[in-house]
């Protein structure tokens, strides 16, 4: 047997690193114990205690909302921005927007949290909106840094786009928006659909700048799960994390699978156009 | 007449043309990204004040003049106490150090994805992702019944007898790092794979065909090729790290002050705003650099 390469071992490694956390969480989250890291025998008591708990399942679907609402919005926005760094010739202040678009990649969440929280305490005594804080404030800042992901993502595909299909789309008389919505969205779109669901993912799992702008009268799951875990493990919680990463892997395993049974058939069809054509 | 004029009027307002394409992104980013910023610049600025939002005002008009009231009373009151100046001092300790171990970790395992066959590149790539797709609260989490005295670690260590009592691995800067490795080493292996697959394997050739054994090559050829890679990952791994709030707060001890969760405690519970401000912008300056680094990484990737 060859002898593995330096690089495969730590890559093996790594990998284990990022999962065995969480398959410990999950195998915990079926003790029976109440101590949780006191193995009991096996039990599904805490995922019966997760659903009569009112709280946490309000603040999923609070979370669930606006997640979706940033999400649609994000993609909007960072679409538009894509384009603008993209396709349009150099103007002036294009610079400046680029690096705005990609600024909230990397700004720390705690100042973002607290200039969107300071501006809107200074909106709301200058034009006495938003009177209070809560989805809306929440949905406005999680669609500021969502955007900024959706536009990388878009703008990575839009750049391997082949321009001349628009140009003979736009030859043969389309005006720009329905060559946009005609070619280049079908086109665009997987890229669309994978800023949606990072955005989607994002904005659930936002605790900081979620904690800045909100009031009283809206609560995030994630807001939820912090109060409760800072205070130490709690079985609970274990439960409501596997469902999560669940939840996740099975997402993604629909993402992948679907992603290539469609370039199995993209390429099952450049197959056909190829013999066709000889 | 005067009518189709209108409707003229109104179809050119309502054309998509180039100027709306650009006016909306950059308005609401003007609004929602740039305008905040002016804000905690200002309160920064201002004096603390017992009232509703909680500082002074800096422009006073009374008797028809003017008075721009400014002070930098919240700056000097950082280098005054001496935990402003060590939560700084340590975040950018605590966040180099987790970047120096992210790369360490991370540069072999993107490099062994970049050389693994096509068809299990995705898998890979899709296998590092995954985990930063799930919630990074859950992950963090997940480390504190591990790493607890009565957690995970201190029961396999006291059943194969290496230690008598459990060791405080809990609330220590080595969990903070630790945590911090964990939920951001995605973000370093990401680029650095993204560049790696992008690395011409012709110049690699060429160095082995010239005589050059395989670490000198990657010495010599390899590493000076993924500089953006490395600069990518690296920004994107220590800049959040410096602000971080959440790991410090659920693995950290008393002995952690970083600066998120100074900052944090400063607004929410000692309630000064101006303070707050003033400690986020410092904080901004410091990361100026980095973020700057990262930028023109991030603009020469869009540009090619």
């Amino acid at each position: 047997m060859r002898k593995p390469s330096f690089t495969t071992v730590m890559l093996i490694a790594g990998l284990v690193f990022l999962y065995l956390p969480m398959i410990i969480l999950v195998i915990y989250s079926f003790n029976s114990s109440r101590l949780v890291t006191v193995w009991a025998g096996f039990s599904a008591r805490w995922y019966v205690e997760l659903f009569r708990d009112q709280q946490i399942l309000s603040a999923v679907w609070t979370s669930l909302r606006i997640a979706f609402f940033s999400a649609s919005m994000a993609v909007c926005l960072g679409t538009l921005a894509a384009f603008v760094m993209v396709r349009f010739a150099r103007f002036r202040g294009k610079t400046a927007l680029s690096s705005m678009v990609t600024a909230p990649l990397v700004m720390p969440e705690v100042i973002t949290g607290l200039s969107l929280l300071l501006l809107f305490v200074h909106m709301a005594q200058l034009i006495g909106w938003p009177a209070d804080r809560g989805m809306v404030t929440i949905w406005i800042a999680h669609t500021t840094f969502c955007s900024a992901y959706v536009a990388v993502v878009v703008a990575s595909r839009l750049r391997e786009v082949d321009l001349s299909i628009e140009e003979a789309a736009m030859d043969l008389g389309a005006r720009p928006v329905r060559t946009f919505f005609q070619i280049t969205l079908p086109v665009i779109a997987p890229a669309l659909a994978a800023g949606w669901l990072l955005a989607f993912t994002l904005s659930l799992d936002d605790l900081v700048i979620a904690s800045f702008v909100s009031g009283p009268g809206a609560t995030t799951l994630p807001m939820v799960v912090f109060s409760s875990v800072r205070l130490g493990v709690s079985p609970k919680i274990n439960a409501l994390a596997t469902l999560i990463i669940l939840a996740v892997s099975l997402a993604t395993f629909l993402a992948w699978y679907l992603m290539r049974r469609s370039e199995a058939r993209r390429r099952q069809a450049m197959l056909q156009d190829m013999t066709a054509g000889r | 007449m005067r009518m189709t004029n209108f409707t003229a009027r109104l179809q050119r307002l309502f054309k998509p043309s180039r100027g709306w394409v650009i006016a909306v992104p950059l308005l609401w980013l003007t609004l929602f990204f740039l305008l905040p910023f002016g804000i905690v610049l200002k309160i920064s600025l201002s004096e603390a004040a017992i009232s509703i939002p909680p500082y002074g005002p800096i422009f006073d008009y009374a008797n028809e003049t003017l008075n721009v009231i400014v002070t930098f009373s919240n700056y000097l009151f950082l280098t005054t106490d001496t935990l402003y100046v060590s939560a700084y001092w340590g975040s950018v300790k605590i966040a180099l150090l987790a970047t120096v171990l992210c790369l360490a970790i991370g540069y072999p395992m993107a490099y062994a994805m970049a050389r693994a066959p096509a068809h299990w590149q995705l898998v890979l790539l899709l296998l590092v992702m995954l985990p930063s797709w799930t919630s990074f609260l859950i992950r963090v989490y997940a480390w504190m019944g591990i790493l607890s005295n009565n957690g995970l670690v201190n029961n396999l260590l006291i059943w194969a007898g290496l230690i008598d009592s459990p060791i405080r691995m809990l609330n220590t800067n080595f969990a903070v790092i630790l945590g911090i490795v964990y939920a951001y080493l995605p973000f370093m292996v990401l680029p650095l794979y993204a560049n790696l697959t992008r690395l011409d394997t012709s110049l690699l050739e060429a160095a082995s065909d010239l005589g050059s054994r395989k670490f000198n090559t990657f010495l010599r050829v390899t590493l000076p090729l993924s500089k953006g890679g490395i600069i990518a990952g690296s920004m994107l791994v220590f800049i959040p790290a410096v602000g971080e709030y959440v790991i410090p707060e659920l693995l950290g001890g008393p002995n952690t002050v970083m600066i998120g969760k100074v900052l944090w405690e400063e607004f929410f519970h000692n309630r000064d705003w101006p303070v707050a401000s003033a400690l986020a912008m410092v904080m901004l300056a410091i990361l100026i650099v980095p973020i700057a680094l990262f930028h023109r990484y991030q603009s020469r990737e869009l540009e090619e």
